[in-house]
């Protein structure tokens, strides 16, 4: 039951990730692709009728881990209380930028609400790829499973660490740099003429950046936290895993040359998918780690809810998760294709 | 300040401003319903017309809903990680449930109802108002089930580590005070869209403009209105009361500002309780009613506050009572008004009859009060616990969240959420001043994704 329960909170991160990264990555294009208004109604147009369902795997991924761990859930979100408030300030301004700004046409009020919407889009990236490496990395866990962290210490990964590290800080520029590339392609499939084409250079030139990125946080991920990889050596084929990451990353570059867009993008996805399986595979099952002492870990065992609410839970999700990818398939044909913005919303979306 | 005040104030801030737009998209989402039904069934493209002028302000509520219902979802865990720890084995189930099965469904037929018109059928759009009708009806549902284990815990057993354990997931969504709050909280939300579609529709009339769409607000919302109103107080507020003073009688006597244990117990009308006289001053009173309105006969006897040892008394008690009789009162006052407009309506003279128009315009704001006194009673009223009679609130919170990090994060959400508040209320208001004109199905220019 916990691992089943593990790798399904784990597939609703990674499905918002994958999702709502695509989203959040044209944020950070934005002010670097659109050169008008035009652009800039395309980039929100693209992403206007699905970042709030995006959005919901968070919450459905967080109520779902809550259900599923409650002690996971009691301890990480008050120990990491000031980034995730933060994060959730960031998360106001960005839904608020993304729907506000249509609404009254005016440059100032425009150009504040696309300014808010970058600055916001951008500071999710890094603070979400840091979070993620501090539960890699571990925190300092106390005899009552609890813990604070400070937004930062001495920027150094000791046993008293804070939120942002060096460490942590290099997994918030890969999330910045994976997520705008994966934007770009995005983009790359909305947008047309001169937009799409901005987009395909800025996904190329993004990829050699993912690239020295990525090399650099793995090996720095094996110094932080060896034991990640006790899981690789008891059970080496685990290592498709990594594996999947480079083909993945080679993917977006061979079918982005080739003009492929869809395969690069869903390349993209691929590799935001790999990278966090490739982590949830040497935490398991660990939930997380303590940056002392191994005994004080929240284990799935520690952390799992009772029986009886796991089984009629996994009944009720079966069902919910088919609803919830049916919803999806709908949506995403309906609005599948470019983008034009001809054909408006009737709604003055 | 001590932390655990700092959590308390932080948690009823958010949750109080969240909810402000779900009591109105929830009444909405029925409303827009009801317009879009009345298009197709008199294939009447003005009821559409309607119909899409409400979508617009329904968009800028909802989205202040989701913006501030994310910071709800996680705040247990951040303010109350104890209370979560202990809890989430029952109260994680719907609220993970919630997610999977209300939020997905709202944000999907939303984004078809939104920018769908054209490329579905009557029919199809129709449905998708539906869809979202339903989705945010079912989301308030989730959360009520919550609400109402904390009010009324049931189907658990309790390990030695402290946590709750669900026995029965059946008994935890059938609880009866979870049915009893979700109808009375959702007849709630229904009032306050009634009160906003009237006002809308009585100032139009009162300047003269928009007139034929003025008269389908007024009509609606008045007949909404009518009937929330009436089934608010009779049977959801009145079987709501009963059940109450069965399982939480602390709670009802502080509610009641009834200190002593009587037989014939007299309902205070008005008055102010005097804490350390243990009286209450001014009162306006109506003798046994209040024995006559929870057991039905005038001679029962009603707990007082002396009955319940002080640890257990609610710990806010002038601002519960107040609550309470906020509520009550405006309450009365609703029905009054929604039977005389209605009576205007059916007579044909509603929409000329301005000392009518003026109170109809004037009370939109009422029913937001109304609401939140009433959840500022079910929440008060259930201190000192957390979980009725299981866990205090006093052991609930985040003990290594310091009150300098609360106050901090709390001033943080102060400033936003001002913030926010003006943006929504520029926006309202220019979609009002706008009016249905603007939304006609031709696409404009000017408006974007
Ligand atoms: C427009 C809003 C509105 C109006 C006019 C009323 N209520 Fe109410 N009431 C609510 C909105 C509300 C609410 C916000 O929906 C509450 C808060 C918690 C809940 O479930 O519903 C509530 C709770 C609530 C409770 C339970 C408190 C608790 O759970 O501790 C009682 C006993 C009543 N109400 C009784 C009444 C009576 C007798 C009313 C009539 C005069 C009345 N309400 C009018
Ligand atoms: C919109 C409706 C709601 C309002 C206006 C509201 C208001 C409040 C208020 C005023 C308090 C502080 C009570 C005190 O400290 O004396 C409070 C506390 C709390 N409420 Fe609510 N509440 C609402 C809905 C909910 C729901 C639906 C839940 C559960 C799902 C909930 C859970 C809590 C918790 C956990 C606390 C903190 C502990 C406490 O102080 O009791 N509330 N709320
Ligand atoms: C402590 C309690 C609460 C929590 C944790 C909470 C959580 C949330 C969340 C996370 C959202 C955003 C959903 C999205 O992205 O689509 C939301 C919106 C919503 N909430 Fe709450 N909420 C709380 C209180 C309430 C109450 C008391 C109600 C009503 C009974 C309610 C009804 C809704 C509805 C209908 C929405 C949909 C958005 C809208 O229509 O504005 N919530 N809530």
């Amino acid at each position: 039951m916990g691992a089943i329960w593990f790798w399904i909170v784990a597939v609703m991160l990674a499905a918002y990730v994958v999702l709502d990264g695509f989203d959040i990555g044209i944020g950070i294009l934005y002010p670097l692709l659109a050169r008008d208004e035009q652009d800039r109604r395309i980039m929100m147009r693209s992403i206007g009728p699905v970042w709030d369902g995006n959005e919901v795997w968070l919450l459905a991924g967080g109520g779902t881990l809550y259900f599923a761990f409650p002690l996971l859930y009691a301890s990480a979100f008050s120990g990491f209380y000031l980034p995730l408030m933060i994060v959730l300030w960031l998360l106001i301004m960005r839904g608020a930028s993304i729907e506000l700004r249509a609404h009254v046409d005016s440059a100032v009020w425009r150009s504040f609400f696309d300014g808010l919407f970058f600055v916001s889009s951008a500071l999710l990236a890094i603070f979400f790829g840091a979070a993620l490496a501090n539960v890699i990395r571990g925190v300092p866990l106390g005899e009552d499973n609890y813990f604070f962290l400070p937004l930062w210490t001495n920027w150094r990964v000791g046993p008293e660490p804070g939120i942002l590290d060096w460490y942590t800080v290099i997994g918030g520029v890969v999330a910045l740099v994976a997520l705008a590339t994966h934007g770009a392609l995005y983009l790359a499939l909305k947008a047309t003429n001169e937009l799409e084409m901005r987009a395909v250079k800025f996904a190329k030139a993004g990829w050699v950046v993912l690239c020295i990125v990525t090399l650099v946080s793995l090996p720095a991920t094996i110094w932080v936290r060896p034991s990640s990889l006790t899981n690789y050596s008891e059970h080496p084929l685990l290592f498709i895993v990594p594996l999947a990451v480079l083909l993945t990353l080679g993917g977006m570059r061979i079918y982005a040359q080739k003009g492929k867009t869809l395969a690069a993008f869903l390349s993209s996805c691929g590799y935001l998918i790999f990278m966090l399986v490739g982590a949830a595979a040497g935490l398991y099952p660990v939930l997380l780690p303590s940056s002392s002492d191994p005994a004080r870990d929240i284990t799935i065992a520690k952390a799992l809810s009772g029986l009886h609410a796991l089984h009629v839970g996994l009944a009720w999700w079966t069902f919910g998760m088919a609803l919830a990818l049916t919803y999806f398939v709908v949506t995403y044909r309906m609005f599948r294709g470019k983008v034009s913005i001809h054909e408006e919303g009737d709604y003055g979306h | 300040m001590n932390a655990l005040l700092l959590h308390r104030i932080h948690f009823a801030f958010t949750v109080t401003y969240h909810y402000l737009f779900p009591q109105l998209t929830m009444g909405l989402a029925l409303l827009i319903v009801v317009l879009k039904t009345l298009a197709l069934t008199k294939n009447d493209e003005r009821y559409n017309q309607a119909a899409r002028f409400w979508a617009k302000i329904f968009a800028i509520n909802f989205l202040l809903g989701v913006v501030t219902g994310i910071p709800m979802e996680f705040q247990f865990g951040t303010n109350w990680s104890e209370f979560s720890r202990r809890s989430g084995g029952i109260i994680g189930q719907p609220l993970a449930m919630e997610g999977v099965f209300s939020f997905f469904l709202e944000s999907t037929f939303l984004g078809l109802f939104f920018f769908g018109e054209k490329r579905l059928s009557k029919w199809s759009h129709w449905a998708s108002a539906f869809m979202v009708f339903v989705g945010s009806w079912i989301s308030g549902f989730f959360i009520i089930v919550t609400d109402a284990w904390m009010q009324h815990p049931v189907a658990y057993r309790l390990l030695p580590d402290g946590t709750f354990e669900l026995t029965s997931f059946w008994k935890l969504l059938l609880n009866p005070w979870a049915w009893l709050q979700y109808a009375h909280n959702m007849c709630g939300a229904v009032i306050t869209a009634a009160f906003v579609m009237c006002a809308v529709g009585a100032f139009y009339l009162l300047e003269d403009r928009y007139n034929e769409f003025a008269q389908i607000f007024l009509r609606v919302g008045v007949v909404a209105g009518f009937i929330s109103c009436i089934v608010q107080i009779f049977p959801t507020g009145d079987l709501h009361g009963r059940y109450m003073a069965k399982h939480q009688p602390a709670a009802v006597a502080g509610m009641e500002g009834l200190f002593h244990t009587e037989k014939g117990a007299p309902i205070v009308i008005l008055g102010q309780p005097n804490y350390e006289q243990q009286r209450i001053d001014n009162p306006l009173v109506a003798n046994d009613v209040l024995s006559f309105l929870i057991y039905g006969t005038t001679a029962a006897e009603v707990k007082g506050l002396d009955q319940f040892p002080p640890d257990q008394w609610p710990t806010t008690l002038p601002l519960l009572f107040y609550s309470y009789h906020i509520m009550a009162g405006l309450g009365t006052y609703f029905a009054l008004l929604m039977i005389v407009a209605a009576f205007l309506l059916w007579r044909g003279k509603l929409y000329q009859t301005r000392w009518i128009l003026w109170p109809l315009l004037l009370s939109f704001p009422l029913p937001y009060i109304a609401n939140t006194a009433g959840w500022m009673t079910a929440e008060i009223g259930r201190q000192p616990w957390l979980v009725y009679g299981l866990l205090r609130t006093s052991e609930g919170y985040s003990l290594h969240v310091s009150a300098a990090n609360d106050l901090f994060t709390l001033l943080g959400f102060l400033g936003m959420y001002s913030v926010l508040s003006i943006l929504w209320i520029v926006l309202v208001y220019r979609f009002i001043r706008t009016g249905p004109a603007i939304s006609a199905p031709v696409a404009s220019a000017s408006v974007t994704a």
